[in-house]
């Protein structure tokens, strides 16, 4: 089983933020969700493009701040522009406005390529903040944050279980491609490969539900009664205020700008 | 009251399958510890379920703490009285911190947080525990783990402890660990094992699951 394996590994689960203190990680994780929260509010709502240039490098100050590692960082950030890539292509196609050029008849225009860059921007200066803030947080202070702050409890529990038990699921999925490789398995673009992927899914599906019917009967022999008690302890100090402070206050520049230009 | 867990003749079987108990019946009274013995997929986990309730016997009486138990209601006083260790940890341990993982019983049973806590500390430093109290449980080793799901249980304060391969995963360290534990422990156990040193230094009495029944071993 997975517990077989010592304990200092990495999991999949790892934030790769530092552990020691940084000048993000003083700060309680529910300032950091409500700030990430405030920011991209603000940063939808702006319009220039210099200022959102701005906030782009604010995030990536941020990342700076909370010692991210910054090629892996960056390299998440571009993982999800692949997400919205093709929009921001079909863009100056689509929106009407001045001709820029024409590819097989169809004009391309540069209020499209204005509102392609400017939803750019605002994407990766949110996922950048996000990252910065959030996305360094420990998954289970994560989860505890956000019962604290008033989440749905479902919502909760359902991230409590996925930090608890991703690596589980991952260390079983390990074991059987090993399983596979160690009986000549190799993966091929045949009918036997997809054969024997489609049973490895299905394997897992199978101890997945097995497992979460012996986690629910282990749960009941100890009294569970449909709700989880969470205990961990927050709370807000004074480098929270500090940091609620210029974080307000940068964003506040953010808005008076847009207001001014 | 003359013995903590009495079941008779009890009949099982799972879904589509061929039956896995007929007609088994053991007896725990007070300060014993009960071994059972029994080639793979006998039964033996089958009847610690049975016991607390998780599975129901199709034919059988389950009498736990001087009462019959027959429906859910029943059962929700054995599994407070009698505590479930799993096979794999992993199952059982299913909040984040192992602090959070142990005052799970205690608070389900209508302790306040600062009861609950007081708890944890206790059970956890009785077993030697006390530095793991913030650790993350799925990082914990595989001894570790062990170590901190019979904490989970023992802080429910059952008079009955359930062992399904307790040294499953264990190095002779941990294990030796575990044996000096249970030894110290005052409550009646009944022990699945297939592990002979194990059952040997912890086991008052043997029986073994065979057909379906309950044999002398």
């Amino acid at each position: 089983m997975g517990h077989v394996v010592g304990s200092g590994r990495p999991t999949l689960l790892d934030t790769g933020a530092p552990e020691d203190r940084t000048l993000i990680n003083e700060i309680d994780p529910r300032t950091r969700i409500l700030a990430a929260i405030a920011f991209a509010v603000v940063v939808v709502s702006l319009h220039d493009l210099r200022i959102l240039t701005g906030a782009l490098l604010f995030g990536l100050a941020l990342m700076l701040m909370a010692r991210l590692p910054t090629r892996s960082t960056l390299r998440r950030m571009v993982t999800m522009d692949s997400f919205i890539v093709f929009m921001l292509l079909l863009l100056p196609f689509t929106v009407p406005g001045d001709e820029m050029f024409t590819v097989f008849g169809f004009p391309a225009t540069w209020q499209g390529l204005r509102q392609a860059v400017e939803i750019g921007l605002k994407a990766n200066a949110i996922i950048l903040t996000l990252m910065a803030l959030v996305g360094s947080v420990e998954p289970v202070r994560l989860g505890h944050a956000l019962y604290r702050l008033k989440m749905p409890e479902a919502l909760v529990y359902l991230l409590m279980f996925m930090v608890r038990y991703v690596d589980v699921l991952q260390q079983e999925y390990l074991r059987l491609r090993v399983a596979m490789k160690a009986r000549g398995f190799r993966p091929g673009n045949n009918r036997h490969t997809y054969q024997s992927l489609g049973y490895l899914i299905g394997m897992m599906l199978v101890r997945a539900v097995e497992r979460s019917e012996r986690i629910l009967g282990a749960m009941k022999c100890r009294g569970f009664s449909g709700g989880i008690p969470l205990l961990g302890d927050l709370a807000y100090t004074g480098s929270d205020v500090y940091f609620a402070l210029g974080f307000g206050g940068v964003l506040a520049a953010l808005l008076a700008l847009q207001f001014l230009v | 009251m003359s013995s903590l867990i009495e079941l008779t003749d009890i009949h099982f079987a799972y879904p589509a399958c061929p039956p896995v108990l007929k007609g088994a019946s053991l007896r725990l009274d007070g300060k014993e510890r009960v071994c059972v013995v029994g080639h793979n997929g006998a039964g033996k986990s089958t009847l610690l379920h049975i016991v607390v309730g998780l599975l129901r016997p199709s034919r059988g009486r389950v009498v736990a703490f001087g009462q019959e138990r027959r429906i859910e209601a029943d059962f929700l006083a054995v599994r407070r009285l009698a505590g479930l260790v799993f096979q794999d940890p992993d199952d059982q341990l299913f909040c984040p911190t192992v602090a959070e993982d142990v005052a799970f019983g205690p608070l389900n049973l209508g302790k306040s947080k600062d009861e609950a806590m007081d708890i944890v500390d206790r059970v956890l430093s009785s077993l030697d525990l006390g530095g793991f109290r913030d650790r993350i449980t799925h990082k914990l080793s595989g001894g570790e783990k062990r170590l901190v799901t019979l904490a989970a249980v023992l802080a429910m304060e059952p008079k009955v402890l359930l062992l399904d391969e307790p040294t499953n995963a264990l190095d002779e360290d941990n294990e030796a660990r575990l044996i000096e534990i249970l030894l110290s422990l005052p409550q009646a156990m009944i022990v699945v094992s297939h592990d002979t040193q194990f059952r040997e230094r912890i086991g008052s009495r043997a029986v073994r699951l065979a057909d379906g029944e309950i044999v002398p071993g």
